[in-house]
């Protein structure tokens, strides 16, 4: 069973201590909420897991995982960019992600799976926020990585997209998956909630 | 497709795309061209002589136009970040994106520069010498550019730093370039001298360029 360990994490950001000591464990099909008021760190402990940041101090260690890969080529990074290129169409840039991601699924599944299977031909460039949302998460469905870091993975989502987000969520836990997310609302899924200090 | 191939045919497809550049690089390098006679006067003994270091420096910055948005648009709309959790090494990934940056930017320069010796009062001889060593050297250029453009990716207004960055360290290409040049048309060293060198400085940078400019992304992400 694979276990993601953190210990004694801290992060500093432009001198600031943004939060220290920060441990958690988790364990193959089990969710953590980070929660916090704005400028806890969420978002940077999420890059931090992603390899992304640096940690001053702490550990981050996955037990039991791909022993020849790092935890960052095991993740999946959902940041608040979405990294489309608004002149490739919805299908090009999804091809893209998952050839470079070192996959070879078909997009069609995936984009069906988050219901933009009609706007495969559009340059992302006229997408909505929600559409561009749903389009970052069919890169998690097409391409299987262990480990999904989601920051704020509901917003601008509408119910129905929500809804079908915790729903994958669902599958990708049942499957041994781990998901660490960022955030304010409730997820729809049974996570173990993180919660980071008061931001002075 | 790999992942590299991948990335490399995204960024020539970006680039022939509305807003990618494909084409800025080569109408720079003709406007660059086409001032000099304004500038030197209608003197075609002279234009002869001073044609091959007007093409290479029309080249050169001409490669550099592009350059800035490299690895910095990939940094606004969040892909870097893909590209660095990525399972292919870094290096591999610069180099990628850099060979896309050639194809689409310095091969222009290299076909277009017979057609601008035209307008320099260039032999056939001379015109021909010209493409081969910016064949050769214009890698080169755009491998020492993605070093500053690394650089310079988590910089607001970066784009400004990179041609000061950048053109120093391409002195030695175009000292090489043009001598190769001049060898050609006028002598005394011999074609193969100076542009054996232009190509030790083209295999070198190749190795060094994607090494530097992975660092220094790595370095950036504080």
């Amino acid at each position: 069973m694979p276990r993601l360990v953190a210990t004694g994490l801290g992060c500093v950001r432009g001198q600031r201590d943004i939060f220290h000591d920060v441990n958690f464990q988790l364990s193959a099909g089990e969710a953590l909420a980070l929660t916090g008021p704005n400028g806890a760190g969420k978002s940077s402990l999420l890059r931090l897991i992603a390899g992304l940041l640096r940690a001053p101090s702490g550990r981050i260690e996955l037990d039991g995982g791909a022993a020849d890969l790092t935890i960052p080529e095991q993740a999946h990074y959902q940041g608040h960019l979405d990294a489309f290129k608004p002149s490739l169409t919805v299908a090009e840039n999804l091809v893209f992600w998952i050839h470079y991601l070192g996959s070879t699924a078909p997009p069609g599944a995936a984009l069906e799976a988050l219901g933009i299977a009609g706007l495969a031909d559009l340059p992302a460039g006229y997408l909505s926020a929600g559409q561009r949302r749903r389009l970052s998460l069919a890169r998690l469905v097409a391409v299987p990585r262990p480990i999904w870091l989601l920051d704020e993975p509901t917003s601008a989502l509408d119910a129905a997209a929500q809804a079908r987000l915790a729903e994958l969520m669902r599958q990708h836990l049942a499957g041994g998956g781990m998901i660490v997310a960022a955030t304010h609302g409730p997820l729809g899924i049974d996570a173990t909630e993180l919660r980071l200090g008061n931001a002075p | 497709m790999t992942p590299l191939s991948a990335l490399l045919v995204r960024d020539m497809r970006l680039a022939v795309r509305v807003g990618g550049g494909a084409m800025m690089g080569v109408l720079f390098f003709l406007i660059v061209v086409t001032l000099v006679p304004f500038a030197v006067g209608p003197d075609l003994a002279q234009l002869q002589r001073i044609g091959p270091a007007i093409l290479w420096i029309g080249a050169l910055l001409a490669s550099l136009l592009t350059l800035d948005r490299l690895f910095a648009a990939d940094h606004e709309d969040g892909s870097l970040d893909l590209l660095l959790m990525g399972r292919a090494p870094l290096e591999l990934a610069v180099l990628a994106k850099a060979i896309a940056h050639w194809i689409t930017t310095g091969l222009p320069l290299v076909i277009a520069a017979p057609l601008l010796g035209l307008f320099l009062n260039l032999e056939p001889m001379a015109t021909g010498a010209v493409a081969l060593t910016l064949l050769a050297g214009t890698p080169a250029l755009t491998c020492i550019g993605v070093i500053g453009a690394a650089l310079s990716v988590a910089l607001r207004r970066g784009g400004l730093l990179l041609p000061v960055l950048v053109l120093p360290l391409t002195i030695p290409v175009l000292i090489f370039g043009v001598s190769a040049s001049n060898a050609a048309m006028v002598g005394p060293v011999t074609f193969g001298a100076p542009f054996t060198i232009l190509c030790a400085l083209t295999l070198g940078s190749l190795v060094l360029g994607p090494l530097a400019a992975a660092a220094a992304l790595r370095h950036g992400l504080e």
